[in-house]
């Protein structure tokens, strides 16, 4: 396809939304390899639905998604399960799958068609375990887990299927500030290291500002994209919410109520 | 999975239990043969011509069928546990016995209407037998259209369920205008049976579940990854229409073969998942699949055993059995865990 560069997820003039009513349109940005890449926005702006089409459960209403220098739409089912892999808000349908069997679900795309597992995929799963500190709950249930464990233990399944790019839809709702934290920091810890291109929805604008190497605020006109610091010289924060009820802070990076 | 458990002994715990429960079901019946001289009609053929013959020509395929029944229906309700992600269903939920039912119903009630009983006098049972498959078929058919247009598998399991109902309330129609003879060989259907089927016909079934089991071990990997969700699993390369139908498919074989022949079995599709839950504490369906066909058979020569006591000249009808087992089982789990978690 033409126009397309190698990058793990690059978009031009996207438009989405449901048949043919659009929620967003004219979202271009383009991601690097070991980016760590959240999107924000109000509530009902289309996050979610931005996601959505991005791993491709949706389609797109215009505009390109590329994935390595491929659009999306091109892929089979297979080879996108090599190319991104997602961590969704709904549980597991099962929850009586163990933390072992669902992270080594991960390794599908790569396993026989009777799910037999080799040594790299062990390997895989045990280097999930170990990065999302998850040892000791091998062997519990999902019903078991805390929603903190629950959500590491889906990004670690996320994180077993190997895939250059990983998008995840609020992976921090729900957590109280310390697992917010301890989230984030594990998502930019595999970013960085392992040079995974991971984009995330938020209304965690505050660490965004701190952890993420991109940020995508989605406003519905100019949908900005770019670094936070640069973000914050453009003063695109302070027109996210409603300046009478909450006023960005640029010299902290926070929002401060008004009044 | 990556997990190395040791599911071995049990796998061969529950041989041994197929075994012996094969052997109790085999020696046990209304006439009275004694368990030495069925091991060894058994391993060398008998003195005793009679006993020889009941032996082969009546326990034997008896045994048989129990087991493909007990395997097929304990699979279909696998099967349908894992796509619809819900503890509760069923071969019956989907209305796959219902239809059967209500081809079954036509035929034993529906003729008696028409006048024309003729034919099925002269085809016996396997026009029964066909009836039901059609039944059952007919009603798979429509969910199987509906399950490429519904994109929820809850509304799914709903329209299924809707469909059960259709087709009881035709049978009921049915049954009112009937005569009291053909209300009886209904009656008599519905109870359910493992005996009395000719080797043709027991042949048909094996066929219909073996092929029933092969498209539910090719759909293992769909099956394990429906366990997380819809979209994970599209997300990890299964194409989720394919393999909804194959796995419908699968449990039409399964559950509509069975009943055809078989009549209405009740619970043992639903209850024995979860059994064998309890013995293998995994969600791993290349662990459950076959561990579900083994208690299955289980279950079901055990119930059939029950069913022609020894001694007794009288047969019990197998569906209650199976109900009376079957029910206050899924009663303890409710009672014993508070809730069946899926």
């Amino acid at each position: 396809m033409e126009g397309f560069d190698k990058s793990p997820l690059s978009v031009k003039g996207l438009s989405i939304g449901y048949g043919k009513k659009i929620v967003v349109e004219s979202i271009d940005f383009d991601l690097d390899p070991g980016t760590l890449c959240g999107i924000v926005g109000i509530n009902g702006i289309g996050k979610s639905t931005l996601l959505r089409t991005l791993a491709g459960f949706q389609p797109k209403l215009g505009g390109q998604i590329g994935l390595k220098g491929k659009s999306l739409e091109a892929h089979t089912p297979s080879e996108l399960s090599r190319q991104l892999s997602v961590v969704l808000t709904d549980p597991p349908a099962s929850k009586n799958l163990g933390v072992l069997e669902l992270i080594t679900l991960g390794r599908q795309p790569y396993t026989n068609w009777l799910g037999h597992l080799t040594q790299e995929d062990r390997q895989a799963v045990q280097q999930s375990l170990e990065a999302f500190l998850l040892e000791d709950l091998l062997h519990q249930k999902c019903h078991q887990l805390s929603d903190g464990q629950l959500q590491r233990v889906l990004i670690a399944r996320a994180m077993a299927q190997d895939t250059p790019l990983i998008l995840l839809d609020e992976p921090t709702t729900h957590l109280d500030l310390f697992h917010r934290v301890q989230i984030l920091k594990l998502l930019q810890g595999l970013a960085h290291r392992q040079q995974r291109t991971i984009v995330f929805t938020t209304h965690e604008i505050d660490l965004a500002i701190q952890l993420c190497d991109r940020i995508l605020i989605l406003d519905g006109r100019e949908n900005p994209f770019g670094t936070p610091s640069d973000l914050i010289e453009q003063k695109h924060f302070e027109r996210l919410f409603p300046s009478e009820m909450v006023r960005f802070d640029a010299g902290t990076g926070t929002f401060k109520v008004n009044g | 999975m990556s997990s190395k458990k040791p599911y071995g002994p049990s796998f061969i715990l529950l041989g041994l239990a197929l075994f012996l429960s094969w052997l109790l079901n085999i020696s046990s019946g209304s006439v009275d043969i004694p368990f030495e001289q069925v091991l060894s009609i058994l391993w060398q053929g008998g003195t005793e011509q009679t006993w020889d013959y009941i032996i082969w020509e009546y326990r034997v395929p008896k045994a048989l069928t129990a087991i493909l029944v007990g395997s097929g229906l304990a699979l279909s309700g696998l099967l349908m546990q894992t796509l619809f992600r819900n503890p509760l269903a069923g071969p019956f939920v989907l209305g796959i016995s219902a239809g059967a039912s209500l081809g079954a119903a036509l035929l034993l009630m529906g003729t008696s209407l028409v006048g024309s009983l003729a034919a099925f006098s002269l085809l016996g049972n396997i026009s029964l037998a066909l009836a039901a498959s059609l039944g059952s078929f007919l009603v798979l058919l429509v969910v199987m259209s509906m399950a490429s247009r519904v994109k929820d598998s809850m509304a799914l399991l709903i329209i299924g369920l809707m469909f059960g109902s259709i087709s009881a309330a035709l049978v009921s129609v049915l049954a009112y205008f009937s005569s009291a003879e053909n209300l009886q060989r209904f009656v008599f259907w519905s109870m359910g049976s493992v005996g009395n089927l000719s080797g043709s016909q027991l042949l048909l079934m094996a066929i219909l579940v073996i092929l029933g089991i092969l498209l539910g071990v090719a759909s293992i990997k769909p099956l394990n990854a429906l366990l997380l969700g819809e979209r994970y699993a599209q997300s990890l390369g299964i194409s989720l229409v394919k393999s909804r139908i194959v796995i419908i498919i699968a449990t039409g074989l399964l559950a509509g073969g069975v009943t055809a022949f078989a009549g209405p079995i009740a619970f043992v599709g639903l209850a024995v998942p979860h059994l064998t839950r309890q013995i293998f504490d995994t969600m791993e369906h290349r662990v459950l699949i076959p561990a579900v066909l083994l208690y299955g058979a289980v279950l079901m020569l055990l119930c059939d055993a029950v069913a022609q006591w020894p001694g007794s000249p009288s047969v019990l009808p197998i569906n209650a059995i199976t109900s009376l087992v079957g029910a206050p089982v899924v009663i303890w789990l409710l009672v014993r865990k508070r809730k069946i978690i899926f």
